[in-house]
């Protein structure tokens, strides 16, 4: 069964297709598919606690992992004190092992 | 067993911060000992442009060397020399992008080719990872 790494570069505040990201990472999920959504540059700004109109908290809710990719954060002072629950900072490092692992299917957004 | 990482990249330089990060994955996987093939189209095969230089800021009042501005195709060279032997970076410009902008002029290291090359290099990959444009 096929792991699948969703990438989201874009900013929730700007793009209103970010729900197409997470729409399908929870319908993979109900089917029992390992999936992981992967936040980097303008998306990490959805991580932000109290954030209106962020996948996150459906994402979480449904067993997807959520990372954001640290240099992202760091870049939008974004500390680890402000971060939404279910959310875990992630390195670059991280995602390429994701991607990297047999059988996975990474899709960039 | 040997894994190869294919990545897909279309922005132009300066443009996106895609190119950032796409820098980050490649340099991140050759560090890991993963080969990695890059195909560069549409505006992407100007990241490689030798002519590129670094500029000063008048608004911070800083020069060139002050500044110390990093631009793509340094990145890329670096990229290059990063995966010279093992691992291997193997960069792919697609022609026709590259004669429509008449960005031929580039850095030592990089190949010109075409969409083919892409279906070739992402069947013989452990992974594939297109990073389109916005």
């Amino acid at each position: 069964m096929s792991d699948y790494v969703l990438i989201e570069s874009r900013d929730p505040f700007d793009s209103a297709d970010t729900g197409f990201v997470a729409d399908t990472a929870e319908a993979l999920r109900a089917r029992g598919r390992d999936v992981t959504v992967y936040l980097v540059q303008n998306a990490v700004l959805a991580t932000r606690a109290g954030a209106r109109g962020s996948q996150v908290p459906r994402l979480a809710k449904a067993g997807v992992t959520v990372l954001a990719d640290d240099f992202s954060l760091r870049e939008r002072g974004i500390e680890a004190g402000e971060i939404a629950g279910g959310v875990r900072p992630a390195s670059i490092d991280a995602l390429v092992d994701l991607v990297m692992r047999p059988g996975a299917k990474t899709l960039w957004h | 067993m040997a894994q190869t990482l294919t990545v897909a990249i279309m922005d132009a330089p300066y443009e996106a911060a895609a190119s950032t990060t796409a820098f980050r994955i490649i340099a991140s996987a050759l560090r890991k000992g993963i080969d990695v093939n890059v195909f560069a189209y549409e505006g992407a095969v100007s990241l490689t442009m030798k002519g590129q230089a670094p500029h000063a800021n008048p608004v911070k009042g800083t020069t060139v060397e002050e500044e110390d501005h990093p631009t793509t195709k340094d990145i890329v060279s670096a990229l290059v020399a990063l995966g010279a032997e093992a691992p291997r970076l193997t960069w792919v410009n697609c022609g026709l992008c590259v004669d429509e902008r008449g960005a031929g002029d580039w850095i030592d290291g990089v190949k010109r080719g075409g969409p083919a090359d892409f279906l070739k290099m992402a069947e013989g990959s452990s992974a594939t990872l297109v990073i389109p444009t916005k």
